[in-house]
C-alpha cells in the first residue's frame, strides 16, 4: 500500500496559501518561468519611474571628448557618437518605450475590445461594417498603417501612441469577436438571458471575462511590435521627437553608420527591447493561467 | 402523490398554457436563393401544465423540444401562437416587460459543464440571480444563496469553488439552485439528466421531485429517455418533427400507447427481463428533414401502417379515449 502523504499533498496543491505575500511566493515556484518575467517587467517599470535617480549621467548631456566611447568603468554601457551615455540613455528610454508600448497597446486594446464585442453581439450591419473596415486596415503592414496616421497627425508623444495604437485594433476586434460568436450560443449566456439579465451585463459579466486568455497573450506579444514600430517611428523623424531617448532611435539612427565601430551603440538598445518584450511575453503566459480559475486549484 | 395532483391541479387555470405554437427558422439557400426555405422546427404545439404537475416532453434529437423549451422562456421569439403564463399572455413582451416575468419562468439546462460561467464562483453564479432582479442586500443574497445550497444538497463552504472544482451532478444541483433562485413557479428542465451518469440521475431527478412538493413546482420535463419521464412525469407529451402526436398522462402513455410513434418508442425501451417477449416495432429509416417536411402525417415516412390519407391529410390532435389526445387517422 502506498502511503499518501496529505499534509505534502495539500502544500502542493496550494491549502496552506492565505496571505497576499504567500499567494505570490506561492505563485512565483508554480510559475518559475512567469517568476523571471515578471522581475524583468518590474525592473523595466522601476527604471522607468526612477530613471532621473539610477541613471549615473544626464542622458542628454553631450561630452566631444566621449564620442564613440567603448564600454568602461566611465560609461559602463559605452557612449555615442555624441558622447552620451548609453546607459543613461537606455534607463530614461524606458520611459518613452514602455509608456508608448503600454499606452498604446491600452488604447488599441480598449477599442478592439469594444469594437469586437459589439460585432460579434449586434452581428448584421454594424458587424459587416466593422469587419470590412478591419479587412482594409489588415490589408496593410502595421509600419505602413501607423506611418500613415503619424505622418497626418504630427510628431509627438501622443499622436505617437495613438498611431500605433489604432493598426492594433484589428487584430483585438477579431481575437473579441471570433470568441464573442461562440461564447453567445453558449447555455450560461443563454441562462443569464433566462434571468433577465441586460445585454449589457450579460456581455461584460459572461462573454468578455471567457475572451481574456487570448487577449492577454495577444496584448503581450503585441508590446513587442508596439515598441518597434515606435522605433521605426522615431527612426523617420515622425516619433517621439529627438532629444528624448528611445529605445527605438537609439538602435536605428546607429545601426546603419556605426555598427562596425562602435556595436554597442546596437547592442544594448537591442538587448533592452528585447527583454522587455521576453519579459512580457513570459509574465504575460503566467497571467493568463494565474487568472484563470481552472488552472488556479 | 401523482394523481392527487393532477386531481387537484385540473380544476385552476394552468400555471402554463402554450397554444398553437409555431417556431419557423428562416434558411438561407446561397446568394441568391432568397429566404423561403425554413426550419420547421416546432409546428403547431399545444400543452397546458397545472400547478405543482410534471409534463413531459418526449421525442428524438431534433423533433423540436428544445426549441418548445426555448420559445415559451422567450428566449427565441416564437413565430405563431400565444403563451400564457398564470393566465397572462407573454407572447409579445417586450424584453423589459419580459423581466419581472422571468423571476417566474426558469429553465435548467442539459450540459451541466457548459451552462455554468467557469469565471465565476458557484455563489456568485446563483447570487447573480438575486442580485439582477434587486433583491436584498450582499449580506442577505448570501445568506439566501447558502440556504439554497443547502436545500439542492451542497456544503455552504462550496459557494467560493469555481465550477470547474465540482462533479457533473453537483454542477446540475448548482443549476437548480440557480433556477430556483427566484421563486419559480414553472422550470423547464431541457434534458436536465441526459448528461449524467445513471446513479447520479436518480438522486438529481429525486431532488427535483422533493422541489417540486416542497414548493409547489410545476416542470416541462424534456427528455429523449422515457424511463427518466416516466419516473417523474405525471402526464406526457409525444413530440414527432414538431408536432405533439400523442398527450395523455403517464400511466395511459406506458400501458395501452395509442399512436404507431409512441409504440415504437416504447418498445425501444430495455426491459431487465430476458424471458419477458413482446412484440417489437422497429422503425426504418431516419427523421425526415424539418425544412421539407412530409406531406399529411409527419410520421407516414416511416409508419408501418400509413395508408393513401396518411400522405395527403395531416391528423389532428383529438381525443380517442377519456383523457388520451392522439394524432392519428387510424385510431
Amino acid at each position: 500500500m502506498v502511503d499518501i502523504d496529505h499534509q505534502a499533498e495539500l502544500t502542493k496543491a496550494g491549502a496552506h496559501v492565505t496571505g497576499r505575500w504567500s499567494k505570490l511566493m506561492f505563485f512565483a515556484r508554480r510559475y518559475p518561468l512567469g517568476a523571471i518575467g515578471a522581475v524583468i517587467v518590474v525592473i523595466f517599470v522601476l527604471s522607468a519611474l526612477f530613471a532621473d535617480v539610477i541613471a549615473p549621467r544626464d542622458p542628454l548631456q553631450t561630452l566631444a571628448s566621449a564620442s564613440l566611447k567603448a564600454p568602461s568603468s566611465g560609461f559602463v554601457m559605452g557612449a555615442d557618437m555624441m558622447g552620451r551615455d548609453v546607459l543613461s540613455r537606455i534607463i530614461h528610454g524606458a520611459r518613452i518605450s514602455l509608456t508608448v508600448g503600454v499606452a498604446s497597446i491600452l488604447l488599441g486594446g480598449f477599442i478592439g475590445v469594444v469594437v469586437g464585442l459589439m460585432s460579434g453581439y449586434l452581428l448584421g450591419w454594424f458587424d459587416l461594417l466593422m469587419q470590412r473596415l478591419i479587412d482594409i486596415m489588415q490589408a496593410l503592414p502595421l509600419l505602413v498603417l501607423a506611418l500613415v496616421m503619424a505622418a497626418s497627425l504630427g510628431p509627438s508623444l501622443e499622436n505617437t501612441i495613438i498611431a500605433i495604437s489604432i493598426p492594433l485594433v484589428p487584430n483585438v476586434a477579431r481575437v473579441v469577436r471570433s470568441s464573442t460568436l461562440s461564447l453567445r450560443e453558449m447555455p450560461f449566456v443563454e441562462a443569464a438571458r433566462a434571468a433577465g439579465m441586460s445585454e449589457f451585463r450579460v456581455a461584460a459579466r459572461h462573454v468578455l471575462p471567457n475572451t481574456l486568455a487570448p487577449l492577454i497573450v495577444l496584448f503581450t506579444a503585441q508590446l513587442g511590435s508596439a515598441i518597434l514600430v515606435e522605433a521605426s517611428l522615431s527612426f523617420l523623424g515622425l516619433g517621439v521627437p529627438e532629444p528624448h531617448p528611445s529605445w527605438g532611435r537609439m538602435l536605428s539612427e546607429s545601426a546603419a553608420e556605426y555598427v562596425r565601430v562602435a556595436p554597442w551603440l546596437v547592442i544594448f538598445p537591442g538587448l533592452a527591447i528585447s527583454l522587455a518584450v521576453f519579459g512580457t511575453n513570459l509574465f504575460g503566459d503566467a497571467l493568463r493561467d494565474i487568472l484563470d480559475p481552472r488552472q488556479r486549484s | 402523490m401523482a394523481d392527487a395532483a393532477q386531481a387537484t391541479g385540473g380544476a385552476e387555470a394552468p400555471v402554463l398554457d402554450v397554444i398553437d405554437l409555431k417556431k419557423h427558422f428562416p434558411v438561407k439557400k446561397g446568394l441568391f436563393g432568397g429566404g423561403n426555405a425554413k426550419v420547421h422546427a416546432v409546428d403547431g404545439v399545444s400543452f397546458h401544465i397545472n400547478q405543482g404537475e410534471t409534463l413531459g416532453l418526449v421525442g428524438e434529437s431534433g423533433c423540436g423540444k428544445s426549441t418548445v423549451g426555448r420559445t415559451v422562456l422567450r428566449l427565441l421569439n416564437p413565430t405563431e401562437g400565444t403563451i400564457k403564463l398564470s393566465g397572462r399572455d407573454v407572447t409579445h413582451l417586450s424584453k423589459q416587460d419580459m423581466r419581472p416575468v422571468r423571476r417566474e419562468m426558469q429553465i435548467i439546462f442539459q450540459d451541466p459543464y457548459s451552462s455554468l460561467n467557469p469565471r465565476m464562483s458557484a455563489g456568485d453564479i446563483v447570487g447573480e440571480m438575486l442580485r439582477v432582479h434587486g433583491m436584498g442586500n450582499g449580506e442577505e443574497r448570501r445568506t439566501r444563496v447558502a440556504e439554497l445550497f443547502e436545500r439542492v444538497g451542497l456544503r455552504k463552504a462550496q459557494m467560493d469553488s469555481f465550477p470547474h472544482e465540482f462533479s457533473g451532478g453537483q454542477r446540475q444541483r448548482i443549476g437548480i439552485a440557480r433556477a430556483l433562485a427566484l421563486n419559480p413557479k414553472v422550470i423547464i428542465g431541457d434534458e436536465p439528466v441526459s448528461a449524467l451518469d445513471v446513479s447520479i440521475q436518480a438522486q438529481v431527478i429525486n431532488l427535483l421531485m422533493d422541489l417540486q412538493k416542497e414548493f409547489n413546482l410545476s416542470y416541462l420535463f424534456i427528455a429523449h429517455d422515457l424511463a427518466v419521464v416516466e419516473h417523474i412525469s405525471h402526464r406526457i407529451a409525444v413530440m414527432y418533427l414538431g408536432r405533439i402526436v400523442e398527450y395523455t398522462d403517464k400511466k395511459t402513455l406506458f400501458t395501452n400507447p395509442k399512436h404507431p410513434y409512441t409504440e415504437a418508442l416504447l418498445s425501444a425501451v430495455p426491459i431487465p427481463d430476458p424471458r419477458l417477449k413482446r412484440k417489437k416495432l422497429v422503425l426504418e429509416g431516419d427523421v425526415p428533414s424539418p425544412i421539407n417536411p412530409p406531406s399529411g402525417c409527419h410520421f407516414h415516412t416511416r409508419c408501418p401502417y400509413a395508408e393513401e390519407r396518411c400522405r395527403v391529410d395531416s391528423p389532428v390532435l383529438r381525443e380517442v379515449a377519456p383523457g388520451q389526445m392522439v394524432a392519428c387517422h387510424l385510431r
